[in-house]
């Protein structure tokens, strides 16, 4: 195992993030500061309370959720990516490096990365209203492997790409509606009976559901139905991954 | 440490055919000794830089084997790899990355320890040490080619690719990088240079390939190569041009030049030429030089018969 390579690309990523730090951990904070102010304060003190839980606290996993899903793709994506695009991915693919040794590399730091945000986040919403963690280590679960998965996910999006315009259209295309309907602001047992399942095709209803769970006990699937589709999420991108580096796609020529 | 094999690369019936069907490397087959400074010649679209990157992982082969310090570049990457360091033909760089800081994360992906002391003295080699600290992008193009020499030096390697370093690059640092080529090949470093520059591999290479349309031609030892195809001429000045070659001169290979105002004979040292009796003969014949000069075909004229064959 080369561990000094991994070392190399996981620094060189958190590097370009303390580059940027105001763009990086700025932004998801004042973006969640938004959301508490109309959803939590505003709105959410008119709203009855959702399981027991009040409507302000209830909206708290969802929305670290919210944040880690987008950052976790778009720090992945850009971190493959621009070295593509600059042409400096020549010295990863001329490395003694395996593919595994790569993914730890980029994934692990950008995961990283969503955690801290994830975490600032959280930290916040305390500000807003009272939090109450439950089951504080299926929480770092929770949160950890959805950070690793959607890293993952953002890895292969930052190879698939063949511009930048590619790189913003699954974030913004995809992963912002299925979070946002994949019940961060609401139950889906509040929804009709067709539109219940139709939600449980979106596989971040289970994150936010099994992450909901670990704060309140409270989820809409039941913790084990969440595990397993976390952990079958991880297996699938880590076996796309395993592809593209086999094949070489959009990597070797 | 440098690994107990004689050849730095043995290539062996490479073939590459990229997907949109074009064969960039035909059946190539290729030794290169470890030590030497092996230049790799060929026109634009040749396969040059196909080849150092089927060498370093970047492409893959689609037929025939390649070993680097004796280790199978796919089944025992990691070895193989770590003998390599390469200089690619872009100026792809980091550009906010710091000096230091770009050449200390190509050694950590190597696998290498952290070593500020070898960092500096791979900068002060290249002259960047006062420039450790700049981001790359307020760089010329000639100290970013040469950062890109000192990432590819950071791991100490046994193999070094130098895909047209002289890319861009003015007379006075190319005549220093020469130099500098120079001192690590006498460290042992194995040099493999591609360039368009044929005087670059005329002035510093001892083997000379020639590659084109994905078949190497040709590889000779440099000075062996200039004495088996290259060819010498004695240029007579003439005072008076003259139209046609006197008859008495008929027994040597000469012809005119300037219109008439040249008579060049032309030889190669294995000819046994007595000059002054083509002297003695310009004379007989009327004829009298102004001034007597000789010159010697290139590498370059030798590059663009083989080329053009």
């Amino acid at each position: 195992m080369n561990y000094r390579g991994i070392l190399a690309i996981y620094k060189f990523e958190m590097g370009r993030t303390l580059r940027t730090v105001g763009q990086s951990i700025a932004s998801p904070v004042i973006s969640t500061v938004l959301y508490f102010i109309v959803f939590g304060s505003a709105i959410g003190s008119r709203m009855q309370a959702i399981d027991g839980v009040p409507y302000g606290a209830f909206i708290v996993p969802g929305l670290v959720m919210l944040t880690v899903l987008g950052q976790s793709v778009s720090n992945a994506s850009f971190g493959i990516y621009f070295p593509r695009f600059t042409g400096t991915i020549y010295e990863i693919l001329s490395a003694p490096l395996s593919f595994i040794e790569i993914v730890l590399g980029y994934v692990g730091a950008a995961a990283t990365k969503s955690v801290i945000i994830g975490t600032i986040v959280l930290a916040t919403a305390g500000f807003f209203v009272p939090l109450h963690i439950t089951h504080p280590l299926w929480m770092v679960f929770f949160l950890v492997m959805t950070c690793i998965t959607f890293s993952m996910l953002g890895f292969i999006i930052g190879i698939w790409a063949d511009g930048f315009e590619k790189l913003q259209l699954i974030p913004l295309l995809v992963i912002t509606p299925l979070t946002f309907l994949g019940g961060s602001f609401y139950s889906i047992n509040m929804l009709p009976p067709f539109w219940h399942q139709v939600s449980l095709a979106n596989p971040v209803v289970y994150l936010v559901s099994g992450f909901r769970w670990s704060f309140f006990e409270k989820g809409d699937v039941s913790l084990e139905t969440s595990v397993i589709m976390l952990l079958t999420f991880n297996a699938l991108a880590l076996a796309i991954i395993g592809w593209i580096f086999k094949t070489g796609y959009r990597l070797r020529k | 440490m440098i690994s107990d094999h004689t050849n730095a690369i043995a290539i062996a019936g490479l073939n590459k055919t990229y997907e949109t069907g074009f064969h960039a490397l035909d059946n190539i087959n290729l030794e290169i000794k470890r030590g030497e400074i092996f230049a790799l010649l060929g026109p634009n679209g040749a396969g040059k830089t196909t080849l150092i990157n089927a060498v370093c992982g970047i492409v893959r082969p689609t037929s025939g084997t390649i070993t680097v310090a004796g280790y199978d570049i796919i089944t025992q990457y990691r070895q193989a790899r770590s003998t390599l360091g390469l200089v690619p033909q872009e100026l792809t760089t980091d550009a906010f990355e710091s000096v230091w800081n770009t050449v200390t994360f190509s050694r950590g992906l190597f696998g290498k320890p952290r070593s500020p002391a070898y960092v500096e003295d791979v900068l002060k080699r290249m002259s960047l040490w006062d420039k450790k600290d700049e981001q790359i992008r307020r760089l010329s193009g000639g100290m970013k080619r040469r950062v890109m020499i000192a990432k590819a030096l950071s791991h100490e390697p046994e193999i070094l690719f130098l895909d047209e370093p002289s890319a861009g690059v003015d007379v006075e640092l190319r005549k220093s990088m020469w130099a500098q080529v120079r001192s690590l090949s006498e460290t042992g470093v194995t040099i493999i240079l591609t360039t368009h520059y044929i005087e670059e591999a005329q002035e510093m290479a001892n083997r000379v390939g020639v590659i084109n349309k994905g078949k190497l031609i040709l590889t000779e030892d440099k000075n062996t190569l200039l004495r088996k195809m290259g060819k010498r001429h004695m240029v007579f000045a003439l005072r008076d041009p003259v139209s046609v070659i006197p008859m008495e001169l008929s027994a040597y290979p000469l012809t005119l030049e300037d219109d008439g105002s040249k008579l060049v004979l032309a030889y190669n040292d294995q000819d046994d030429n007595d000059i002054s009796e083509v002297l003695d003969h310009l004379k007989s014949s009327g004829i009298r030089p102004r001034d007597i000069y000789s010159r010697q075909s290139s590498l370059e004229d030798i590059f663009i018969q083989l080329v053009e064959a």
